[in-house]
């Protein structure tokens, strides 16, 4: 009968052993979303992943424990959805059989999957979630490589705090939890500085019509705008705002603005800022590992675009858990993730430690962002770092012109 | 909120609102003339947008120029849509022609996946547009709903003045009797659908004129025109094109005053609640 | 009902289930069986509205979703423990599902469609807007929340088992609906409501106990499903996809019949899952099923067990 042959087929599948990895080989599992909203910086920050990946194995592995280990992905489309995020790192750890993970891209999958790794207690690096919620919750297996949530905007509100102290900001920003967690701390600290703070609005994610924000945000009679999300709606956001001439002096969006994308906007991208976890012209002295000059020529010369930071993330990464399993000296979780807890390094992405307290175990506590912002140079536009000043490759831009 | 800002959201939100219009006006047509609900709408939308996309991109042309291959083009799609997807379920159960359709837009959509991928697109059009006091109502907005208002105002010429729209609406009216006056109903409705479907892509074309998109925009759009259908009334292209003012008016509206993130919940309640109480749609005039 | 052939295939069909992962505690296999379970408890439910009834119910991951919250935010601040958690989960969604449905069951064919997607997406609005339930980021359960069914990689199992359980009853109480006097009703008021409706038949009362009773143990399924996934969010909870699938998986298998939703949804869900992880294929996940679907609605609107019936009639009695 057929359910019996189903039941034998079953059994059947259940019984055959699963393969091996080869000993000299470390299999790290990821989801990518190489379809859906997520799509643009999640193939960037795997770029960053894999060239790292090549890199380690062109040098002959990683090694540890007087073994050499080649690096091998499985990494699997998580079409920028949370609900096949699960499903997809319980197959990579239960089936495909990794030793490391690396998580997908966004705070929303980045949550998910993070459930899974300690559930099966594999060492998960982070480098494209920001929230920090994720790390409260009592993790021992999460290492986060870029700055948390609550920095993104900051150094942004210093930059127009140095210029206009009594600006009257509007925050405007996507409904998810990224944004959300970006925007709590930027309102605290608006209002430290004393900011006028006139609109604070979430807009719903899938929104593709922003001209009523707009109007409101010109009703206002607002001089600064903080906000957006991720990719589309912070790309449609400064271009709607260009199109109904809000003549706003100052803009910070999120993500949208790191990316080179962003440039065909045209003028509407002039002027707007962003905060960012890694830009060409700043310059670290790293311990080991490539300057942020030969990582970008690298970078270009392989994909033959430039390296945004997502992109840099990814490498960087991929450079802590290799340093993590070069110190620990084995490949074994509980040892790894020792040896990460104890990670306080200088590489071309910044300084990098991580947090150990069980209340944010994992969180990154030392790296620091810039703002970068859309100048022109010679009639073309570029992205450059504006502030800290210290670190700066051109003056900031204040007050955007207007049109 | 001062008087002026919002009197400016209304008059940006009927401009944006006759373009949900035209995008609803397809859909309307098709369930009026044939009773069935094309579920491939949103696609069609965003294959306007790409239509828009590739052509002005690729070949260089000025963008509303792209309207009429755009038109000829969907017309073209739809009649091939019809005999694949919707002629065998012509007088079945509603479920049926409603899942022919969806299938046929699962196809669509991870056809494009595979082929562009999701990423986001842009085509960068400017044109000058109206300034008063503070606010800007940007000239793609005015020129897409002028479209919209003429391609409305053609189409009810078409169905009401010409022998061929007489026979849409004959159809529609009652498919037996037609078919017993001697109207050839298999080619009318072939004609209809393609015709709903022609509509629904020249509406995604003058859409990415104003906003950005990718290849999963379709959805909200294609939610948005239910919402306009109900409102307007089914069958009904004037009352689709006055229920996406309406739904566009509602938007403008109702930002000025409510947190923007309630705008979606107060849209679907809208919705549920128009859908119960005038079943008929809220504007409800003549059948066409 | 015990007398029935048809009895002891659903109680095989749930033992294989229950059995097969449980040799030689195969985690992987019981990974790929959850997805499997929670598709079988969402079509089987769907039946009762859509194959008995005739009601399409475009949007019923929206009963799924709202048990998921209610059950995460019951275990979260009250802390209640998950048997309770789950069945006040359950018993609040019907409750608001006899609640809505009253309203939007006065509609018929296209429209009700049409109304119960607005409901899922108004639903899935305002959750994004409702603070208590987390807003857009959602609600979390800290790994010990585990603890009580003995740490994560226990709970896990005991959550499978307990989806399994879900799965035997929404396929028992499908089977049971329709040898009821209520299922005669409904299908009744499948082929024709008007007449139904004359001839006696209380159609607005069963209409409404039908989506009431057919929100129930997907209410449950989703209070498990999130709580082993320790976190929910409007998107996932809400996710129109999961309900378009549910109608898929009816069509594929033969809709008003018992065995086959939950033969559509094993078949569904393995074809899904190797689509989703194969190479080649992954992109092309949705035209496969699109066409898939395509050519059951044109050629087989029966589905698999209509393609039985027509070719052995006799099976009729047998695989209901």
């Amino acid at each position: 009968m057929k359910l019996i042959a189903l039941l034998a087929a079953v059994t059947a599948i259940a019984v055959t052993p699963a393969a091996f990895a080869a000993d000299d080989t470390i299999i790290i599992g990821m989801t990518q979303s190489q379809t859906g909203s997520l799509n643009v910086d999640s193939v960037a920050q795997y770029r960053g992943i894999e060239m790292w990946r090549d890199e380690v194995n062109a040098a002959g592995g990683i090694a540890a424990g007087g073994k050499h280990y080649k690096v091998k992905f499985v990494s699997y489309d998580d079409q920028s959805q949370g609900g096949r995020v699960q499903q997809l790192y319980t197959r990579l750890i239960v089936q495909d059989k990794a030793e490391f993970l690396f998580a997908p891209y966004s705070s929303g999958l980045t949550a998910t999957a993070a459930v899974i790794s300690e559930q099966y207690g594999k060492v998960m690096i982070i480098t494209g979630g920001a929230e920090e919620k994720t790390y409260t919750l009592g993790n021992k297996y999460l290492f986060q490589v870029i700055t948390p949530a609550g920095h993104y905007l900051s150094g942004a509100l210093e930059a127009l705090h140095s210029k206009n102290p009594k600006a009257r900001v509007a925050f405007v920003y996507s409904d998810d939890p990224f944004s959300k967690a970006v925007i709590s701390a930027a309102r605290d600290q608006a209002k430290e500085a004393g900011f006028d703070v006139v609109i604070d609005e979430s807009y719903a994610p899938s929104t593709t019509d922003f001209g009523p924000i707009v109007n409101k945000i010109i009703s206002a009679r607002a001089d600064a705008l903080f906000g957006g999300g991720h990719y589309p709606d912070s790309a449609t956001l400064a271009r709607q705002i260009y199109d109904q001439k809000a003549n706003l002096k100052w803009e910070s969006l999120l993500v949208a603005p790191g990316d080179a994308k962003f440039a065909t906007l045209g003028p509407a991208a002039l002027g707007v800022s962003t905060g960012s976890q890694w830009e060409l012209p700043v310059k670290f002295t790293p311990q080991f590992g490539p300057t942020g000059k030969e990582f970008a020529e690298k970078f270009k010369a392989t994909y033959h675009i430039d390296a945004d930071y997502h992109s840099a993330s990814g490498y960087a990464g991929g450079m802590i858990l290799q340093h993590a399993i070069e110190q620990a000296g084995s490949v074994d979780p509980e040892k790894v993730a020792a040896a990460l807890n104890k990670t306080d390094v200088t590489i071309f992405f910044g300084h990098v430690k991580c947090a150990t307290e069980p209340g944010d175990h994992g969180m990154q506590v030392a790296h620091q962002m810039v703002v970068a912002q859309w100048v022109e140079e010679n009639g073309q536009l570029s992205r450059q770092v504006v502030w800290p000043r210290d670190a700066a490759s051109a003056p900031l831009l204040y007050p955007i012109p207007s049109h | 909120m001062s008087g002026i800002g919002i009197i400016a959201s209304i008059i940006d939100g009927v401009l944006v609102g006759s373009v949900y219009g035209l995008a609803a006006m397809g859909l309307t047509l098709i369930w009026g003339v044939m009773d069935v609900i094309n579920l491939t709408h949103g696609s069609i939308i965003v294959a306007g947008m790409f239509a828009l996309y590739l052509l002005t991109s690729a070949l260089g042309i000025s963008p509303y120029v792209t309207l009429v291959p755009v038109l000829v083009g969907g017309f073209l799609i739809g009649l091939a849509l019809y005999w694949v997807a919707v002629h065998r379920m012509i007088g079945q159960a509603p479920l049926m022609s409603l899942l022919s359709t969806f299938s046929v837009n699962l196809v669509l959509i991870g056809l494009g996946t595979a082929l562009w991928g999701t990423v986001f697109y842009n085509v960068p059009v400017s044109l000058p547009g109206l300034t008063w006091q503070r606010y800007t109502f940007p000239g793609t907005h005015i020129l897409a709903a002028a479209l919209s208002a003429v391609i409305a105002a053609c189409l009810y010429v078409f169905l009401y003045r010409t022998q061929l729209g007489k026979a849409i609406r004959a159809v529609a009216g009652n498919r037996q009797a037609a078919e017993l006056v001697g109207i050839p109903t298999t080619r009318v409705l072939a004609l209809a659908f393609g015709l709903g479907v022609a509509l629904a892509g020249v509406s995604g074309m003058l859409i990415a004129t104003l906003f950005p998109f990718t290849l999963l925009s379709g959805d909200a759009y294609q939610l948005k025109s239910f919402v306009v259908i109900v409102l307007g009334g089914l069958g009904n292209p004037a009352g689709a094109l006055l229920g996406g003012i309406a739904l566009g008016l509602l938007e403008g509206l109702v930002t000025p005053f409510i947190p923007v993130s309630w705008t979606l919940v107060i849209e679907f309640a809208l919705f549920v609640v128009a859908l119960i109480a005038f079943p008929g749609g809220v504007f409800a005039l003549r059948r066409s | 009902m015990l007398r029935r052939l048809s009895f002891w295939i659903i109680t095989l069909f749930i033992a294989v289930f229950a059995i097969a992962p449980a040799i030689g505690g195969n985690v992987e296999l019981r990974e790929s069986l959850v997805l499997a379970t929670v598709y079988v408890t969402l079509a089987t439910n769907l039946n009762i509205m859509l194959g008995y009834a005739g009601y399409i119910n475009f949007g019923s991951i929206v009963f799924f979703g709202l048990g998921g919250y209610f059950c995460v935010y019951l275990m979260g601040a009250p802390g209640w423990p998950l048997p309770v958690a789950l069945f006040a989960a359950g018993t609040a969604v019907s409750a608001l599902a006899l609640v809505f449905g009253l309203g939007i069951l006065r509609l018929r064919g296209a429209y009700f469609a049409l109304a119960t997607i607005g409901v899922n997406e108004g639903v899935q609005a305002f959750v994004q807007n409702f603070d208590p339930f987390g807003g857009s980021s959602g609600l979390y359960l800290p790994v010990t929340m585990f603890k009580p069914l003995g740490g994560p990689m226990e709970a896990l199992w005991v959550v499978y088992f307990l989806l399994v359980a879900i799965m035997g009853a929404s396929l028992y109480l499908s089977y049971a609906v329709k040898l009821s006097k209520f299922g005669l009703g409904l299908l009744s008021i499948g082929q024709n409501e008007d007449a139904a409706r004359i001839l006696g038949v209380p159609t607005r009362r069963y209409k409404a106990l039908a989506y009431s009773v057919s929100a129930f143990l997907p209410a449950l399924a989703g209070g498990l499903y999130f709580f082993k996934s320790a976190f929910i969010q409007p998107s996932d909870a809400f996710d129109l996809t999961f309900s378009t699938e549910a109608i898929v998986i009816i069509m594929l298998g033969g809709q008003g019949t018992i065995i086959g939703p939950a033969l559509g949804a094993y078949l569904y869900e393995e074809l899904r899952g190797w689509l989703l992880t194969s190479d080649t294929f992954s992109h092309f996940q949705l035209v496969i099923a699109g066409t898939l679907l395509l050519l059951i609605v044109l050629f087989v609107p029966g589905g698999f067990m209509g393609w039985l019936y027509g070719r052995w009639p006799r099976l009729r009695k047998v695989f209901e």
